[in-house]
């Protein structure tokens, strides 16, 4: 009976303690990733590799779904507009949510989901099979040869696809605002001009994915080089860095939006 | 140095952030409507300046003829002192009057600039003296009110205590 109450307690115990434990190395990983990233800069082809295929590749995903943001976006901003006799406005909605929250965010999400569970994969499958040992045993850091890269490759990437996916949803929301719907042209964009800052608005939007860059990559490249040598340890450690990356980017996202909300005013 | 498809690929993909930088910079964003815009400052005083806020337009006939560059309130006289950027293409005379207006019912707060006569015209560092402040709605009800309450009592009372002139014909137009 007590061992009924008792087990569950403790697992939830050694999940808390697992968890602490996880943040610690995760810190400590990321300070050895910045120490030994003298190789990524001595080498850049390196790095311009993995921007190929973390960014490049992503291309696709982060343009059709910055279009698809950016029309919805227009469509609901107009059904609601339309009750005040703003539809003007349609491009100040789109504009101001693209550049502040969904440009960053969303890309982040998708960059996540697309190249950070291939950078956990790849890395994970790279411990299984021995070849980090196998690099160690030759004398070539890991850290520097495999996973700095990665990281500065993923660092460089996410603000320009974040940057990409903004500039395709505010596209979107023109066609769809202008092209489709027929809100005047000047209007759309003189007001969006006149309500975008390109300091609070679009270097804000910057600062934010360059830092869910860090944080993305940061949890990709970790999990991999932390996942158990098996394959179900491959596969969990890929689940967990989208999730992981998902909830780690929303929490970071509240707090910078506090922090730029409170610079503004 | 050798040249590989990476290289092209890795050029594009930045080629494409710029780019996308730019067009978020000057067709979405401010900066390609005020590019090297010379200024002239003049100060105004306003005893109430409602909702503006720094950045906030200046207009004159409904164009855009500068910005809102600063916002202090001024310990000494109670009221707000609102430094104005000027475009340096737009001279207006120095009895030009300024009054706080909002664009529309629920649109932003913005300063209006009426040109006056003088034949000097305003140079930087100059002050408006003419200005008319913020009308706030609260206010507004309230005195609409306190002059209905006063005029109800009784008709007979009325030609003792007539109504403040401004409201005078709102109130017999309701009646």
């Amino acid at each position: 009976m007590l061992d009924r109450v008792r087990r569950p307690l403790e697992r939830l115990g050694a999940n808390f303690i697992d968890g602490i434990w996880r943040i610690g190395v995760m810190a400590r990983f990321f300070g050895l990733v910045i120490a030994s990233s003298g190789t990524s800069f001595n080498r850049f082809r390196l790095v311009m590799r993995e921007v190929y295929f973390t960014g490049v590749l992503s291309l696709i995903i982060i343009i059709v779904s910055g279009l698809f943001v950016g029309m919805v976006l227009g469509l609901q901003g107009f059904e609601t507009l339309q009750k005040y006799g703003a539809t003007e406005s349609i491009g100040v909605l789109v504009a101001l949510s693209l550049v502040r929250e969904l440009g960053p965010v969303v890309a982040a999400l998708l960059f996540a989901s697309r190249a950070g569970s291939a950078i956990t994969a790849e890395i994970g499958l790279m411990k299984t099979t021995e070849q980090l040992t196998a690099m160690d045993m030759m004398a070539v850091s890991p850290m520097a040869r495999v996973i700095a890269p990665r990281f500065w490759a993923g660092v460089i990437s996410m603000p320009i696809l974040s940057l990409l996916f903004s500039a395709m949803g505010v596209f979107g929301g023109y066609l769809v605002g202008v092209v489709l719907i027929g809100v005047d042209n000047g209007a759309f964009w003189s007001q969006m001009q006149a309500a975008v800052d390109f300091r609070y608005d679009v270097l804000n939007g910057l600062v934010k994915a360059f830092v869910f860059g860090i944080a993305v990559t940061v949890i990709a490249t970790f999990e991999g080089y932390d996942s158990p040598p098996t394959a179900e340890g491959v596969s969990r450690a890929t689940t967990r860095t989208v999730v992981t990356s998902a909830l780690v980017i929303l929490a970071l996202d509240l707090v910078l939006t506090a922090f730029m909300l409170r610079a503004e005013g | 140095m050798e040249r590989t498809t990476i290289d092209l690929w890795f050029g594009a993909f930045v080629a494409a952030g710029f780019a996308a930088l730019l067009v978020l910079a000057l067709k979405v964003g401010n900066l390609g409507s005020e590019r090297a815009a010379q200024t002239y400052r003049v100060e105004v005083r306003f005893d109430n300046i409602g909702g503006l806020k720094v950045r906030g337009p200046v207009r004159s006939a409904g164009v855009l003829v500068g910005r809102v560059a600063d916002i202090h309130f001024d310990n000494d006289r109670y009221q707000a002192r609102v430094t104005l950027a000027l475009d340096q293409r737009y001279k207006f005379p120095k009895d030009t009057s300024a009054s706080i207006l909002t664009s529309g019912l629920l649109g932003e707060t913005y300063v209006g600039l009426e040109a006056g006569g003088d034949d000097k015209n305003l140079a930087g560092g100059d002050r408006i003296t003419i200005t008319q402040s913020a009308v706030v709605l609260e206010k507004l009800i309230g005195q609409f009110l306190f002059s209905k309450a006063q005029e109800t009592p009784g008709a007979s009372a009325a030609p003792a205590t007539p109504p403040p002139a401004a409201a005078a014909p709102a109130v017999a137009g309701k009646k």
